[in-house]
């Protein structure tokens, strides 16, 4: 179980990396695809097995899809690698890199600050996150309905003016 | 199984956090900007699944599919708004649309 | 009928707001009603009062109306109050008497012209002022009419101020004369800090309480005010202003710049004669500014062509004379003086105005020539008004004003041989270049022909200002003449007496023999040279002393040219070195210094989202590193 967890969670971030660092759309959210398995696979060592089906259903399967096809509807393919080169010269990197780095060290100091735990052995089961859900966060599912409401109103509102012609850039 | 330390949970968490922040800083590209962001909120869902796995409840996992359907909702508003930024500016450069400096 | 007295300032005060508010709808004859009847009324008024106050005298021979307070602040209080003694009366009657035939003159000279209601508004207000000034019974309001009298001759001066040159020569008089007003100010300070009031009487009683004579506050309170006397009758140093003040019309150089504004420093040593008693020094410049500038005045104007440069250099002279009387003490003379010359000069000036008009505007003497046939009148009241000027022996009223003042130059205590001979070789002067002027003007062959002949009130007003040239010396003459001293025993309820020192009998007789030989003398020497034959004069002129000399006395001693350098150029050098405001850079650079700060603040809002992205990461970083360090 531990070297699953290990190997995943390398996975992980070399696939993190990889996807921002891609020049070519589609190739970036594949990468990213195999990520978010990756990490799926480290939520269900941990004992979440019904989110990391929904990490695998939802994520990687709803969000990403939706995301290739704006990729196709924007003509990000082989297209537009010359104008992502251009965007992305390695001098670019180098104040966010440090940005980030210094963050991931503060992150990193902190977590390293508190008493040392381990993960617990058990499985939360879908049964267990089902009554949380029902009872405890009753409140909170009626509200993420809510907000997917206002995100499907929002959308096509926002979408609704376009014309045809003026879709792809 | 041998046990997994909390920490290097929450360090994963926090290396693929930074990894998405560079990337946010980085790209210019409306589309690769939000998929940063994705990854942003994928790694700050598992901080939370990792916390809730250490005290053995399901409550990380409720945080995390409100955190989900969060992301949903943005990746849909997000991607309206690119199309309205191409058909405004002719390009998905984020850039483009400054108008608001000074 | 003394209580008038407020009336024969408020009539010329009310023709000049009439003029002022509806002058340009009124018909031109209602104007010139208005203008000239104003003036009219107050001269029959002051002649009334004058009568009132000779028969029947007030008790000290003075008379003072109080209007209303002016000023009521802690411990000031300034009245505006009215004081009528013999010299304010006699000024007061020369200025409105003199000033009605002006108006009247004006009525028809400046028919013509666009401005006519413009030109009754500013001379009405000239009058009043000047009345002002001349009644004031405390220094404040004196200081009010001073003021008064000089912004009207700046309006006056540049009247047509369409011409630019009207409007320069306008302000040059103006500054000028202010450099003068300020020292009077600076001494009107002094005067009320040290002796706590402005009020005349009240101040000559207590200066002479509290200060000995020759010190240091007396001299100083004189000096400053000799100072905007010198500035305002057109004395040296300040004298550069009168000759390009002649770019204003003949009658307001016949009013302002001959008869009365210019002898209001004269009134003002004479009304304060007390404080100049106290300060002998001061008193003795004064003497010596006069003898100075009469002689140089006179050179300037034996070689001017132009007619009315002539009559101001001329009245910069005469006026040197008014001065060389207060500085010896002859106080009354000086008044005399001042009187025959109101006349005089300003019939001259009246009269240089018909001829110029005649002539198409031409100023230019040498162009002119044989005019006594085509203008009978105007020749023969200009040579009486020139012979007046002169000083024709015993005919002439000129000649009694101006002898006494050079016997007084002689025999009074503070006198001297040498200012009475500055005064003789003026004599000379002035009468070799009045007559230079009327053989130029009136003798000779006819250069071009007349335009324009004088009317009715043109001429009635020349006849009766010629008739006073003549006969207003009458009034004093001489112990070796009739010895009729009215008019010094008037004043000498006003005014002290002359200091005089002991001389032998007969003398004054020889004075006025000289007197008289240098007159004659200089009209004959006048006559050789400018009307039998002027080639001389021309040869002369042509040498190299001749050119440097004729150069110099042109421009009047080169006054213009010093001032030129040694104060008006600095002063632009100055202003143009400060162009970019240096004193205000301290407020303007605080000000550039917060724009530098907003611009680097607004850069900060580049507009852009990863810019704004990489601010919430990097205040991430801070607040960790702030929760990490507790």
């Amino acid at each position: 179980m531990t070297t699953t967890f290990y190997v995943s969670a390398a996975v992980a971030i070399i696939a993190t990396a990889m996807a921002v660092t891609r020049s070519h759309g589609v190739h970036a959210l594949l990468y990213l695809i195999v990520s978010f398995l990756a990490v799926a696979m480290v939520f269900f060592v941990m004992g979440a097995p019904f989110i990391a089906a929904l990490e695998v259903i939802i994520y990687a399967g709803a969000i990403m899809v939706l995301f290739i096809f704006a990729a196709m509807m924007f003509n990000l393919g082989q297209q537009a690698v010359p104008q992502e080169r251009q965007w992305l010269k390695p001098g670019m990197w180098i104040i966010p890199s440090l940005l980030a780095a210094i963050l991931l060290a503060q992150l990193i100091a902190l977590v390293f600050a508190g008493g040392g735990r381990n993960l617990a052995a058990g499985i939360a089961t879908p049964r267990e996150v089902g009554i949380a859900l029902f009872a405890p966060y009753l409140l909170g599912v009626e509200l993420a309905s809510l907000l997917l409401l206002s995100g499907l109103v929002g959308a096509y509102h926002i979408g609704r003016h376009l014309r045809r012609s003026d879709a792809t850039p | 199984m041998t046990a997994i330390p909390m920490e290097y949970g929450l360090v994963l968490a926090a290396v693929l956090f930074a990894i998405g922040l560079a990337g946010v800083l980085v790209r210019r590209n409306i589309i690769f900007l939000l998929l940063s962001i994705e990854i942003m909120l994928n790694a700050s869902g598992l901080a939370f699944v990792v916390a809730g796995s250490r005290w053995n409840q399901p409550d990380g996992q409720v945080m995390f599919l409100f955190i989900l359907t969060t992301a949903a909702a943005e990746v849909a508003v997000g991607l309206a708004l690119a199309l309205r930024l191409a058909s405004r500016f002719k390009t998905l450069d984020v850039d483009a649309a400054s108008k608001m400096q000074g | 009928m003394l209580s008038y007295l407020w009336l024969v300032l408020a009539l010329p005060f009310a023709g000049f707001f009439v003029l002022a508010v509806g002058g340009a709808r009124l018909p031109k004859s209602a104007v010139a009603w208005i203008g000239v009847g104003t003036i009219g009324a107050s001269a029959l008024l002051s002649i009334l009062i004058g009568a009132g106050f000779l028969i029947a005298p007030p008790p000290h021979h003075a008379y003072t109306q109080t209007l209303w307070t002016w000023i009521h602040v802690g411990a000031v209080t300034q009245k505006v109050s009215l004081y009528l003694d013999a010299l304010s009366l006699i000024m007061m009657l020369v200025v409105t008497f003199v000033g009605f035939w002006i108006h009247l003159y004006s009525a028809e000279f400046m028919e013509r012209d666009e401005g006519y209601s413009r030109y009754f508004a500013y001379m009405n207000l000239f009058v009043g002022s000047m009345l002002t000034l001349v009644l004031a019974d405390n220094l404040l309001l004196l200081y009010l009419g001073w003021e008064g009298v000089g912004l009207c001759s700046y309006l006056l001066i540049g009247f047509w101020y369409k011409d630019s040159v009207n409007g320069i020569a306008a302000c040059k008089a103006f500054i000028v004369t202010r450099i003068g007003d300020t020292a009077m100010l600076v001494g009107l300070f002094l005067l009320f800090f040290s002796l706590h009031t402005l009020q005349i009487q009240d101040l000559m009683h207590r200066a002479v309480e509290q200060w000995p004579v020759g010190s240091g506050l007396a001299t100083a309170a004189a000096a400053l005010l000799l100072g905007g006397a010198v500035g305002k009758s057109a004395q040296l140093p300040l004298q550069t202003w009168l000759p390009d003040a002649m770019a204003g019309p003949a009658p307001v150089s016949s009013l302002i710049h001959a008869a009365t504004m210019v002898t209001a420093g004269v009134y003002l040593i004479a009304r304060t004669n007390v404080l100049f008693a106290l300060a002998p020094v001061v008193q003795a410049i004064v003497a010596i500014i006069g003898a100075v500038t009469l002689v140089g005045a006179g050179f300037s104007a034996l070689t001017q062509w132009d007619i009315k440069r002539v009559l101001a250099y001329s009245t910069i002279s005469q006026i040197g004379y008014m001065f060389l009387a207060l500085g010896v003490g002859a106080w009354s003379a000086a008044i005399f003086h001042f009187m025959t010359h109101a006349f005089f000069k300003s019939l001259l000036f009246l009269g240089a105005g018909v001829v110029i008009q005649a002539q198409r505007h031409e100023h230019n003497m040498f162009k002119m020539g044989g005019l006594r046939k085509q203008l009978p009148v105007t020749f023969w009241t200009f040579v009486i008004g020139a012979c007046s000027l002169a000083a024709l022996p015993w005919v002439t009223a000129g000649f009694y004003s101006k002898d006494l003042i050079l016997w007084d130059a002689w025999h009074s205590q503070q006198g001297s041989a040498w200012l009475w001979a500055a005064g003789v070789i003026g004599a000379f002067l002035t009468s070799l270049y009045t007559f230079r002027m009327v053989f130029l003007t009136f003798f000779g062959e006819q250069r071009q022909p007349v335009d324009h002949k004088p009317r009715l009130r043109v001429i009635v007003a020349l006849v009766v200002l010629a008739a006073f040239a003549l006969c207003s010396g009458f009034l004093e003459l001489p112990q070796t003449l009739g010895n009729v001293p009215l008019f010094t025993s008037f004043l000498h309820n006003a005014l002290p007496a002359v200091n005089a020192r002991p001389f032998p009998t007969g003398l004054q007789l020889l004075f006025q023999v000289v007197t008289a030989v240098v007159v004659l003398g200089g009209i004959y020497l006048s006559y050789l040279l400018f009307l039998r034959d002027r080639g001389f004069v021309q040869s002369a002129t042509n040498t190299p002393v001749g050119q440097v000399l004729h150069r110099f006395w042109f421009t009047g001693w080169g006054f213009d040219w010093l001032y030129d350098r040694l104060l008006v150029r600095p002063f632009i050098w100055l202003a143009r070195a400060d162009k970019g405001d240096v004193i205000d850079l301290i407020y303007s650079e605080i000000a550039s210094v917060t724009r530098t700060l907003h611009e680097l603040a607004s850069a900060t809002q580049t507009g852009r989202v990863r810019w704004y992205a990489m601010g919430i990461a990097f205040g991430a970083v801070i607040i960790l590193a702030i929760v990490r360090s507790r």
